[in-house]
């Protein structure tokens, strides 16, 4: 597989150290993968063989686990991330609106990552914010009621932050 | 004399600015050097007023809302601290009708405590039942249990007494017990609030119900999509070991009960009992075929005692007060209270904890006010994304297991999404059939191609594509999928589809003569039907 969504920086000692912290747990390999997915932002295809190793598992069997999962990530995601529900309760509050108002604004569909690497859009379904639809998740922090123009708000703000650090 | 002000800490809160208010009031304390604490507590669940600030005074908990940020020097210029009127002045909290009716059992402390305070708990009855259960026995809180009429909370409404006898009576070693918080239904949220609201009290219900069935590990299977409950069960989980309510020797009795979080990873279908196990055993989240039950063959191959967070929080007060309590409460065979979640388009959405039986029309008007848009009501879907559409002429149907069965409909986890006469029912119907392709395990057939020819079949009805012959393949389909489906996501997508057929025929270019296979109760008649219509 190309190495061009992340080969390059990629640190395989880090591998080795969450495997040594976790390999040890019953049905260690969630553990694992969610911690390479978090320090990381996603599960580098090279890391694969090397967590297969560690655990004792098949790369076959590492694979099925990493692409059954939506939050497993293959490619490295933008800056920040942007998760927009698109269950019932924010669609019954103008959600699909909104993921038409948010593809529009960032020139970008679900499941890709804008040209300057700042957003990855992602679906989500359900946020357990459903009493104040509808709802969006912008890099760590959770939005309710959330309008074209609010999110228009949201995004400056975060874009803003970035430009400043 | 210290001030409290109560802020709520409750994700939902926070997403409409709770953190901001926050640090407006402390910025606004420490400028008039004030002596006042902050407490972030639960949210109560009124969401229509969040963030609502609380001040205890002499009279009570006087509450504010909704406040933003910007709102907060207002507040202090009216001297809110000593409870003063103003405009966002909603008295106080415990006698705001839409609170004060409700039957807060297993919400007693929700947005009442600092959900992460040990001793908050504790001074608000918490640990009672703990206490209680080790006085009385394993034997008698299974029959405590058993006697309260308690159906589990999750979605399936199995008895929950039954499951822990179970669990109890199979000799294997060790044996688990797993807290299933992989809440994934659309217009729910009563398990993240117990979650970050109350997480002791769901440590204290785990408890019980291992120290009840044997066990001696538990697992907190919760979903990824739940930072915020995450953040307070870590804190509270570590608090119980560190104060000998978790551990090897719990209370000095000798008895030990380890308990940890596994996050899921954005699966839908982990929500099913098996596919949760997979998960925690490091899998796919495959289903699993029953049986064997996993109160006899669970995790790891061995007996595990599978609830809700719901369930689980709900016994440690039907233990302390006793299972007549709880039984005497609900009607049918559906007793005790249950936390419905308004959601969706709602004018005053949120958690209502009320006796099982109470009607779909008192939520949604009684307590929701109606539409958020002010347009009528159109839909309302009952129990999650698998669950049934009702219509606006058929809400006095009580909310118990066996009045929305009797509609063809499911209970559920007691999500209730409202919809206005915007609404597209042919669109709901075809994401029915998309979540369920999106969110299949793939395992079996009904569900994995089934639900992607449902989206197929319902595109060609809408757009006029031999609409006859196309409605007798989704017919077939969802008569497929409801009975050979090897778990509910399959077998229920066909509610959602069936319902929004049956009464809004319309919205698919269909007369209501054209759905008339479609009986009373959801189910299907094979024979003959969609023929003798008006499609062409």
């Amino acid at each position: 597989m190309s190495s061009r969504n992340g080969g390059a920086g990629f640190d395989t000692r880090m591998i080795d150290e969450v495997v040594a912290e976790l390999a040890d747990k019953p049905g260690a390999l969630m553990l694992v993968l969610h911690a390479v997915n978090d320090r990381a932002g996603y599960v580098p295809a090279e890391a694969v063989p090397a967590i297969a190793r560690a655990l004792n598992l098949s790369r076959a069997e590492v694979h099925g686990v990493i692409s059954f999962y939506h939050d497993f990530r293959t490619k490295k995601p933008g800056r920040k991330i942007i998760r927009v529900c698109r269950a019932e309760s924010c669609q019954a509050m103008g959600a699909v609106a909104l993921a038409d108002h948010i593809q529009a604004r960032l020139g970008i569909e679900f499941g890709q990552t804008s040209g300057n690497g700042d957003f990855t859009l992602e679906p989500v379904y359900c946020l357990g914010n459903c009493a104040c639809s509808p709802a969006i998740v912008v890099g760590e922090d959770l939005y309710g009621r959330v309008t074209p123009q609010r999110f228009d708000e949201i995004l400056s703000s975060a874009t803003s932050s970035r430009s400043s650090r | 004399m210290t001030t409290v002000v109560y802020v709520p800490r409750d994700s939902s809160a926070v997403s409409l600015g709770a953190d901001a208010v926050a640090e407006a009031i402390r910025k606004e304390v420490q400028s008039r050097k004030l002596d006042v604490k902050i407490v972030r507590n639960g949210s109560r669940g009124m969401f229509s007023h969040e963030s609502m600030v609380e001040v205890a005074t002499k009279g009570g908990r006087i509450a504010y809302g909704p406040v933003a940020a910007g709102d907060v020097a207002s507040l202090f210029g009216a001297n809110f601290l000593d409870g003063r009127e103003h405009v966002l002045r909603l008295g106080i909290a415990d006698e705001i009708p839409w609170l004060k009716s409700q039957t807060r059992l297993t919400f007693a402390r929700a947005g009442v405590t600092d959900p992460v305070s040990l001793d908050d708990f504790i001074a608000h009855r918490g640990y009672l039942g703990l206490e209680r259960a080790l006085e009385i026995g394993a034997d008698a809180v299974i029959a405590e249990v058993t006697k309260s009429g308690l159906r589990g909370r999750g979605g399936a409404g199995f008895p929950t007494g039954i499951k822990w006898k179970t669990a109890a009576d199979t000799p294997a070693m060790p044996k688990y017990v797993v807290c299933n918080a992989d809440e994934g239904d659309s217009g729910t949220f009563s398990d993240r609030m117990i979650m970050e609201g109350d997480p002791f009290v769901l440590i204290e219900g785990m408890t019980i119900a291992a120290l009840a069935v044997g066990a001696t590990q538990g697992y907190i299977y919760l979903r990824s999509e739940y930072p915020h409950a995450r953040g307070a069960l870590t804190e509270a989980i570590a608090t119980a070991y560190s104060t000998g309510y978790l551990g090897a020797n719990i209370l000095g009795t000798g008895k030990s009960f380890e308990l940890e979080i596994r996050l899921g990873a954005g699966a839908y279908i982990c929500g099913e009992e098996t596919a949760m196990l997979e998960s925690i055993e490091g899998r796919r989240g495959m289903v699993r075929f029953k049986p064997p039950i996993p109160a006899l063959e669970g995790l790891f191959g061995k007996p595990t005692l599978i609830n809700n967070v719901v369930s689980f929080a709900t016994v440690p007060i039907l233990i302390e007060r006793g299972g007549e309590f709880f039984r005497d409460l609900g009607v049918g065979n559906s007793r005790g209270t249950m936390p419905f979640q308004l959601a969706g388009n709602a004018k005053r959405p949120g958690l209502i904890e009320a006796p099982i039986g109470v009607t779909l029309r008192e939520i949604i008007y009684g307590y929701g006010g109606g539409t958020a848009s002010g347009r009528p009501v159109r839909a309302v879907q009952v129990g999650g994304p698998l669950g049934a559409y009702f219509t606006e002429s058929m809400l006095d149907v009580a909310l118990d297991f066996e009045s929305i069965a009797a509609h063809g409909g499911i209970l559920g986890h007691g999500g209730i999404v409202v919809f206005d006469d915007t609404v597209d029912m042919a669109r709901m119907a075809r994401y029915a059939m998309e979540f369920c392709a999106i969110e299949s395990c793939g395992k079996c057939t009904p569900c994995r191609i089934g639900s992607i020819r449902g989206t197929e079949v319902i595109d060609d009805i809408v757009n006029r594509r031999r609409p006859r012959e196309n409605l007798e393949v989704l017919r077939d389909l969802c008569d497929t999928m409801k009975f050979s489906s090897l778990c509910a996501l399959g077998g229920l997508t066909p509610l959602p589809v069936l319902s929004a057929l049956k009464y809004f025929p319309e919205d698919f270019g269909l007369a209501a003569s054209d759905v008339e296979f479609i009986g009373a109760d959801l189910t299907i008649s094979t024979s003959g039907a969609g023929s003798s219509n008006a499609i062409a």
